[in-house]
């Protein structure tokens, strides 16, 4: 059985188009895979590849630069919750906000949950330095927020 | 100071400000019209007149960037725009794309008929969902409207846009990094020459653009050059090479102030003016103690600083790097220097791409260094030799391939010349600020 799916590979396909070399659709391809499984597998770069028409490695290595997409070991929870610990927000409460939900939630930056609900992650700056501390749920910004906030917006206690 | 009517923001209050309807009974897509009616090479021009300098961080005249391209060439010509932002304190590019995308979809299809391109790829950092998706749906419009696609207006210009969304690294905003990333590749940073309008994506000849220039670039056909130069600062007689800093100029405000938010400003606004009358002043009544001028690269302001004119000049003449994005934090004076310094280092260690070993090495460094020093076994050496590690990475002396090494070094040079006294206090009073968040940080990623 194949990891990807027939409709994933459809939404591949369809950003070829856009790029005049498949090597482009690289991150395109790597989104609508994570976003899906909330992981990327090395069985899952092998097909991309076959995708692409290029080597597994040189998917591995653009993959690794990131730092986002997830591999197996560490496979994301249900909601992805990235608070921000750049300068804006440090000045008004942003690492605190990770430090208490770590607390609560019973989880490291980079961890999930042990009920997989949530993966908690620190962001650098999110744009939305306005509304500091900020948070991204996925990639829906929050802005202003307290613990109380989060927990809520997350669904989780 | 006489008012000033914004441009750039001055539909984004409006009720679905980001619709083409609103857009169009605004006279949205004028502009357009009118430089198809024109050259390209007049389109070009009149940017050039304007001496719209880029807004992306470099300030580099657009119209003159357009016209390194080739002439005459055969092969597809491609822009890349620049919505990568993320330089910390910055949001101007975002709230344009969330709250007006047709102002810029318009300075795009501008500029892709000024340099001939019938393909514009949109760089949208990952963490922007929701601007993917407004710029989504304006796009979509427009290809209904004819706005987009093949013989636009029935002109025979063709344009497609092509959103490509991000992964979370500050270096894809450098303009190489962003192609490298585009090709699928690690955001590594190309060594120049060869300059993107030569080489560039697919090895094609690009020009690489930020959000608000091309905003700019609507207005700037729309009113004319001279309407353009009446905003803003001429060229400061005592600097043959300043071209001056024309214009409206998105500010943002952020920190330690009452009402953090972007405004809308002739460039040249001063940093106490910002603070005091766009941003109701330092929060709990209190001082400010230092200001980033144009995002954390840039270094810092101090006290007696705050009347420098946030202009293309100013923040240069005060030893910081230069304006860089225009983005204002503020500090106040209950903060130490060495926890926000930290901050700084912190970011551009994480943010380094790596491939230069004196920014790899030194960004790492001086963040371990100041790690060292909040958590109170600081000696005072370290100050110097936090000074030379920051003097000897970046472009300026000439040992890495692009800029973030630059903006590394700066915050730490201003810092410890202009705030040593904070530096030395911390020190000598054996104080920590390690919390428990720093430590869970430093197992991640
Ligand atoms: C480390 C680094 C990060 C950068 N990030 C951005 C960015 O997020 N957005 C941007 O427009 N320019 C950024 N730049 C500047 C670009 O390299 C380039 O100068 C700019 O996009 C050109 O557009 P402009 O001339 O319209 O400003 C960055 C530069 C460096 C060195
Ligand atoms: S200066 Fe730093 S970020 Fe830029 S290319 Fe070199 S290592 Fe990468
Ligand atoms: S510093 Fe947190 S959003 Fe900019």
């Amino acid at each position: 059985m194949p990891v990807l799916s027939e409709q994933i590979r459809e939404r591949i396909r369809a950003e070829f188009p856009k790029y005049p070399d498949r090597r482009a659709v690289t991150l395109p391809a790597l989104h609508i895979v994570h976003d899906e499984l909330r992981q990327v597998s090395p069985e899952a770069i092998r097909e991309i590849s076959e995708l692409l028409e290029i080597h597994p490695a040189e998917i591995h290595d653009t993959m690794s630069f990131y730092n986002f997409f997830r591999e197996p070991d560490r496979p994301l929870g249900k909601r992805r919750v990235w608070v921000c610990r750049s300068i804006s927000c440090m000045l008004r409460g942003g690492e605190e906000l990770l430090e208490n939900l770590s607390h609560k939630w019973h989880v490291g930056p980079g961890q999930t949950s042990a009920d997989g609900s949530v993966s908690l992650e620190y962001a650098e700056c999110l744009g939305a330095c306005e509304g500091a501390p900020c948070i991204l749920v996925d990639d829906e910004c929050h802005m202003n927020v307290s613990e109380e906030d989060v927990e809520r917006i997350v669904g989780k206690q | 100071m006489p008012s000033f009517e914004p441009v750039l923001l001055a539909r984004i209050a409006k009720p679905n400000s980001a619709k083409l309807e609103t857009y169009r009974a605004d006279g949205g897509y004028e502009a357009l019209k009118k430089a198809l009616a024109m050259t390209p090479v007049d389109v070009t021009t009149l940017v050039k007149d304007s001496v719209l300098r880029g807004r992306g961080g470099a300030g580099f005249p657009a119209g003159l960037k357009w016209t390194f391209l080739p002439k005459d060439h055969p092969g597809p010509i491609y822009l890349c725009v620049n919505a990568d932002e993320s330089e910390p304190g910055t949001f101007n590019n975002r709230i344009l794309m969330e709250l007006d995308p047709h102002q810029l979809i318009e300075g795009i299809a501008i500029a892709c008929y000024a340099i001939k391109s019938e393909k514009a790829y949109l760089y949208l950092r990952y963490e922007y969902g929701r601007s993917y998706r407004v710029l989504d749906a304006a796009i979509k419009e427009c290809y209904a409207a004819g706005l987009l696609g093949k013989n636009i207006l029935g002109t025979g210009f063709n344009l497609d846009i092509v959103l490509h969304r991000g992964a979370a690294a500050y270096i894809c905003g450098e303009e190489t990094g962003l192609i490298e990333s585009l090709e699928g590749k690690r955001a590594w940073p190309r060594i120049k020459p060869p300059f993107p309008a030569i080489e560039g994506l697919f090895r094609k000849p690009t020009i690489v653009n930020n959000v608000e220039t091309l905003c700019c670039v609507t207005h700037i056909l729309n009113r004319g050059s001279e309407w353009f130069k009446s905003i803003g600062v001429p060229p400061d007689p005592a600097n043959p090479r300043d071209l001056g800093s024309y214009g409206p100029k998105l500010y943002c405000i952020s920190g330690h102030v009452n009402k953090p938010g972007c405004v809308e400003l002739p460039l040249g606004v001063t940093a106490r003016e910002l603070i005091d009358e766009h941003a109701g002043g330092v929060w709990k009544g209190r001082k400010a103690k230092a200001v980033v001028p144009g995002g954390i690269s840039m270094g810092f302001l101090s006290a007696d600083e705050l009347d420098t004119p946030l202009d293309f000049n100013g923040p240069g003449k005060a030893g910081c790097l230069g304006l860089g994005t225009a983005a204002v934090v503020v500090v106040d004076d209950q903060t130490s220097m060495v926890d926000v310094l930290y901050n700084c280092c912190r970011f551009m260690s994480h943010e380094s791409c790596g491939q230069c070993t004196p920014c790899r090495e030194g960004t790492s460094w001086m963040t371990k260094i100041l790690e060292r020093i909040r958590a109170g076994h600081g000696k005072m050496e370290d100050l110097d030799t936090l000074t030379e590690v920051a003097g000897s990475m970046g472009i300026i002396p000439g040992t890495t391939i692009c800029g973030l090494s630059d903006g590394a070094a700066w915050p730490v040079k201003n810092a410890i010349k202009k705030f040593r006294g904070d530096f030395e206090e911390y020190i000598s009073s054996g104080r920590r600020s390690v919390t428990s968040a720093q430590e869970l940080m430093a197992g991640a990623h």
